[in-house]
This record gives structure tokens, sequence and C-alpha cells, in this order.
């Protein structure tokens, strides 16, 4: 038996198997103002027709609409996984004559999950934590405007350091290849003036092939996605169905790459990053949400915002414990809290021990 | 109602041969007989032709609002009714370019010229409508320069040495501009035509269209023509005003069919089939701004410049301002302004010299 041989190479398979038997759950908002296309993009992004029975109110009766957050849930199956997911609709959003604080609702609602899922982690049963938090937000901007608009960056300043975005013009059919550009190459400016962190596609891993490496690069450039969306097929005169919008002068395509940036958001979203996305979700997002709540109850007033760059979690003699009005299940939440913190603790300790022994070990192993 | 009211002199100057009101004659006419010796032509016909000369060296006015919010194409499709640059875009994009905090009113000025006849063109640009996340009562600035612009006319009007020409800068016509959303009106585009059409000629026109398909366009029109209807507000042509049964099948034919149009505009030109056309260069295909079967910028142009322009300044000044008129004259007591200003409408306009009561 060949010694230097362990097996935990197949720890990925594993991971692998368990992951498609578990499934995968996965929360996406969709949000601008109402007739951008989002509803078209997501059907035709994943396959499915879940705006079948929706109904647009006219616009009397949006006169006094306020916000509302829907909730539409489609399991998609493919290649023998399983994925939940979770669509996240903000009709009414920027429909009003006076949309001031319009965006609170989501925020709140955003904030409601982190909540949810931080009492859930630090519940009893932890067996069946239901995520249900928003893992990306897919914030559409007008084609029509000239970049970004008051509500645009009301909205996007309110909600960035809350949830992934992914900013996307809708619509884009609406434009000529070099506004499509100015308009990317403005909003681009706006969003770094405004200091508006989107979600940052992670740079690709320095072995890949140079291929690859420039698809993501010119991918990371056409950030924000100019798209189209259609769930219709198109047959242009005899050659290959596609699907598309036909018009009288020409047909567009949503999947051609000179037409849209379907394929590059497609591939993105759903391809390449699903993943990624959960994870900032919840080692920086969420994080950052626990870190604030958790302070601003010992030291009420006193808010401390996790920065970008500390990834880990502050270590539990930092954060003096948390006095709370407590009802008996909450002291039992705290207790039990407090116990995970001292296992955390314990296996770190346990982790540098055997770093050490390693070394050690390597260290007589060399003399 | 009848339109047709005393002519004033302004009129006369400007326009071509309105009829006379037809009351009903209080003693029924005798007909009367052509004396059959008086052969030969009269030549009352060349009135027409007198008319048209005059109207060719005096020329004419004509001011016409667009409202919208900004990146609708308002001043590309201004430029592109007029063929000129008359509306300086502001769509640049290397500028810096800040969306104005309250709503401003720019009025421009051009004089442009066409087989002899000579136009003053006046483009009211109305930047930062509809753009603030609080866009509430922004038509407010609107409405109160259209009705400055009455009130400058009655000023005139009731001086008692007046001007030969009475400068006109009244608004004859509004386009408001909707965004293809392909849903329905946005609350605020209600909002404003709600307000505005009772002082001014509103024209809705679908901008961009060419983000929508065909079956996508008439839906749409036919959604906000309900909405319009239901809600009660009368885009030009109105309906009240249309003079005779040719008029009213003509503008139901306009109003039930065409309107809202839905256009597309544009400077630039390319090559189609050997023609060098306005239009829009995409991947899938080259929109031309006046084809009939891309968009209806066409008849939108005929509409407001080709056949409905001298009634776009009639009903103006017959009805709109005849309303604001009386409304002014009614609120001072039946004086005419100057004397004990009571309007509720306006801010006072600038010092005239008081006429007695005529």
């Amino acid at each position: 038996m060949d010694k230097e041989y362990v097996g935990f190479a197949a720890l990925p398979n594993q991971l692998h198997r368990k992951s498609v038997k578990k499934g995968f759950d996965f929360t996406l908002m969709v949000a601008g103002e109402s007739g951008l296309g989002k509803s078209t993009l997501i059907n035709s992004l994943f396959l499915t027709n879940l705006y079948e029975d929706r109904q647009v109110p006219e616009a009397r009766a949006r006169l006094t609409q306020t916000l509302t957050i829907e909730r539409r849930g489609v399991e998609i199956e493919e290649g023998g996984i399983k994925v939940k997911l979770t669509l996240v609709d903000t009709p009414g959003f920027g429909d009003s004559v006076d949309c001031s604080d319009c965006w609170l609702p989501v925020v709140r609602f955003i904030e409601e999950q982190f909540e949810q899922y931080l009492r859930d982690e630090s519940g009893l049963n932890r067996k069946n934590i239901q995520d249900s938090r928003v893992h990306c937000c897919l914030y559409f901007i007008s084609p029509f405007g000239r970049g970004l608009r008051p509500l645009d960056v009301a909205f996007l300043r309110a909600v960035h350091e809350k949830a992934n975005i992914i900013p996307v013009i809708g619509k884009a059919d609406a434009l000529m290849p070099k506004e499509t550009q100015a308009l990317k190459q403005k909003i681009r400016e706006q969003l770094q003036e405004e200091d508006i962190n989107i979600y940052q596609f992670p740079d690709c891993d320095s072995d890949e092939d140079e291929d690859f490496k420039r698809q993501d690069a010119e991918m990371k450039e056409s950030i924000p996605f100019a798209v189209v969306g259609s769930c219709e097929v198109v047959r242009d005169g005899g050659t290959r169905p596609v699907r598309g919008r036909r018009y009288s002068w020409g047909t567009v395509e949503v999947e051609n790459p000179h037409h849209c940036d379907f394929l590059n958001l497609r591939r993105m979203l759903v391809q390449t990053h699903l993943q990624d996305l959960k994870e900032v979700t919840h080692d920086l997002l969420y994080e950052g949400y626990r870190a604030r709540c958790l302070q601003s109850l010992a030291r009420p007033g006193a808010r401390d915002r996790a920065s970008r760059s500390k990834l880990s979690r502050q270590s539990a003699t930092d954060i003096p414990l948390p006095m709370l009005p407590l009802a008996d299940a909450e002291k039992l939440i705290r207790e039990k809290d407090e116990e995970l913190r001292r296992m955390q603790e314990m296996l770190e300790k346990m982790q540098a021990q055997m770093q050490q022994s390693q070394a050690q070990g390597e260290q007589s192993d060399a003399l | 109602m009848s339109k047709g009211l005393p002519e004033t002199r302004t009129d006369a100057a400007m326009s071509e041969l309105v009829p006379e009101p037809r009351p009903k004659p209080a003693v029924p006419m005798k007909p009367v007989s052509i004396n059959p010796n008086l052969l030969g032509y009269i030549g009352i016909d060349t009135i027409i032709e007198q008319m048209r000369k005059k109207t060719m060296k005096t020329g004419f006015d004509f001011n016409i609002m667009v409202v919208g919010q900004s990146g609708l194409g308002k001043s590309t499709l201004v430029n592109t009714l007029f063929k000129s640059q008359v509306s300086r875009k502001a769509s640049s994009w290397n500028r810096e370019e800040k969306i104005p905090k309250t709503v401003e009113i720019k009025a421009i000025g051009h004089v442009i010229e066409e087989g002899g006849v000579k136009m003053k063109l006046t483009v009211i640009d109305t930047p930062g409508f509809g753009d603030q996340i609080n866009n509430e009562n922004c038509w407010e600035p609107i409405e109160k320069y259209i009705n400055e612009q009455y009130e400058k006319f009655l000023k005139e009007e009731v001086n008692i040495a007046r001007k030969k020409r009475i400068p006109d800068t009244r608004v004859h016509c509004c386009l408001y501009f909707i965004s293809p959303t392909g849903h329905s009106l946005r609350p605020l585009d209600l909002e404003f035509m709600k307000h505005l059409s009772k002082v001014v000629n509103i024209i809705p026109v679908i901008a961009k269209a060419d983000t929508m398909t065909l079956e996508e366009k008439s839906e749409f029109k036919q959604r906000v023509r309900k909405e319009l209807e239901v809600n009660g507000i009368e885009f030009y042509p109105q309906k009240e005003f249309d003079e005779d049964l040719e008029d009213k099948t003509e503008n139901d034919k306009i109003r039930q069919e065409s309107m809202p149009f839905a256009v597309v505009g544009s400077d630039k030109e390319y090559q189609v089939n050997g023609k060098r056309v306005l239009g829009r260069k995409t991947p899938w295909g080259i929109i031309e701004v006046e084809n009939l079967n891309h968009c209806e910028f066409a008849l939108l142009r005929d509409f407001v410049i080709r056949t409905h322009l001298q009634d776009l300044k009639e009903v103006t000044h017959n009805i709109h301002y005849e309303t604001y008129r009386a409304k002014r004259l009614n609120d001072n007591g039946g004086l005419p302004p100057g004397e004990g200003l009571l309007g509720t409408v306006l801010p006072p306009g600038p010092a005239t010299p008081c006429p007695t009561a005529e």
C-alpha cells in the first residue's frame, strides 16, 4: 500500500455527493423600477415561467401603492443537481410620484432574513436551518436614463453593505453599441463616486490558462451587464431558431454575445459564482450584520462596521458578553452561544497544537 | 362649443382664413340669385393666395414644449422633427451633467425657413421633470410658466396702444414623453396630464419606441389610451373641439388608432438600400426613423407640422387662452388685470400702465 497516499483528495467528491443529495438553496432578489424587463429576464435566466399569473396594476392603482415584497419559489433540476431557487421581487419600487424612503422595506426585509438566521444559528435545534438570506440582488438600471438616477443611488447605498449587488442594464436593446459603452462607463464612474460596493467577482486563480483569464477579464469589463430577456423562440427566416425579440428591422438574439450580455450574466451568476455569492453573503455580509447586532446590544449606540478586509470573525474575547433583556429561552440561547465560543476556542487551540507538532515533526525529519 | 370668435388683429396677420362663426340667422336668408348676365370670374378665391403671401412675409410663431424624464430622447426628437439642431442635447456623456434639483424651464428660439416661409420656433425644455426621488408637484413650475405666457399676452392685449403684432410666447403644443415600460402609464404621467391637459394642448408620445415589438406596441398603446380615458384626460385633438363631421372623423381615427405616437428619434444618417436615412444602427438591424413600418415618427411629424400646426395655435388661442382670460377677468371683478390684482393663479407680471375699464 502506498504510504504517501492518504486519500483525502477524494474529499471534494464526497462534498459534491453530499451537496447533490442535500440540494442547493439560493435566494435571488430582483429590484428596480417597473417596466425594465426584470420578470422576463428571470424567466429567461432560469427557463421558467415564474410570472405567469402576474397582474400589473394600472397607474391609478399605483398612485397610492406602497412597496411590497413578494417571494416566489421554484425548484430547478439540472444534471442531477436540485436547486431550490427563491426569487424576491419588489413590485412598486420607484413607481410612485414620491418615492422617498421606498427602499426601506427592502432593507428591512434583508435584515429580517439575517436576524432570522442569527436566531436559528444561536438556537437549540440547528439541524435544519433554512437559509432565507438574500444571496444576491440584481439591480436593474434603466437604459433610458443617463446613468444612475437619484433613486438608484439611494437604493444602492442603502443595500450595498447588506446584499451582493449585481447591477444590470435592462432592456438593453434600446441602445446602440456606442451608447451601451458610454452608459456602462458612466454608471461605473457614478458607482465609484458614490462609494457603492457592488459584488466583486473574485479574481481567477493564477494557474488558469490565458484564455480563461482573458474571458474572465472581458466579463468583468462588461459590468454592468446590458441584458435583453425573452422567452419566445424566433425562427428568423429559415435559420436556426433562437430565443429573441423580433422587430421589423431585425431580431435581437438573447444568447448572442454581440447583441447583449445575457450569456455573461448567466455564466457569472449561475454557472460560476453561485457558490461564491452564498459564501460572501455568509462570511462577509451576514457576519457584518451579526457583529453590528451583537455589539449594539453590548454597547448600545456604539457601532463598529466590519470592514471588507476583515473576513474572519472577531475573536470571542473582543466582544463583551451581550446583555439582553431576558426571557428564559433567550437566556438559554446565550448560554449555548457561549458554549459554542468556548468550543471554538478549544478547536483553535487544538489546531495550533497540531500545527506545532507537525512543524516539530518535520524539523526532526529534516534533521 | 363654437370655436370661432371674433377675429383679433393678431389672428389676421398670421392665420389662414378663419371661417367666421356661423350663428343661426335670425331671419332665414333669401337665396340670392346670381345675375346670369355677369359671366366670368370674380377672383375672390385669390384671397387664399393673398393670405399666403402675407404669411410668408410676416412669418409665424410656434412654441413647442417637451416634457418627460431625462434620457427619453426629447431633444433628439425635436431636432428630428424640425430637421435642425434647435434643441441642445444634454446627452453628451463626457460633460459633467447634474440633474437639476427642481424643474427648470428653458426656452430657446430659432428661426427656420422653408419654401419662403419663415417660422420662429421656440422649444421649451423642462429639465429635471420626474428625475428626483420625490416628484410631488413637479408639474407646478410648468403650469406656472404656461400661465405666465397667457398673462403676458393678456397684458399686451389689454393695452390701449397695442402692438400691431403681439409677440406670442404662449405654449401651443406640449409633447409629453411616456416611458416605454410596456405595462401602463406611471402615476406621474397621470398626475401631469390631469393637471395640464386643461391649460395646454398635450400630445402624448411614446418615447424610444424601438424597445417594443409590434404586438407590445399595440397592446401598450391600447392600455395607455384606455387609462387616459378612464382618468378623464383629454389630449389634443380634444373631442369637444372638433368643428365639423369631417374634422371629427379624421380626428377620431387619430385619437383611437394612432395616438399616442410611438416614436424614435435620431440625428445620425445611415446608408440603407442606397439611400441616406435617419436612423439608429444596431447589430441586429437599422431602425429607420421615417419608415412607417419601424416607428410612427412620420405620423407625428405630419400631424404636428403638416396638418395640425395651425389648429394647435387656434385651439391655444381660442380655447385655452380664452379660458385663462375669462378666469382672470372674473377674478378681477370683470376688470382687466392691473387694477386690484386678485389673480389667484399667478404672480403679478411686470407693471403695465393701468388701463381704465374698456
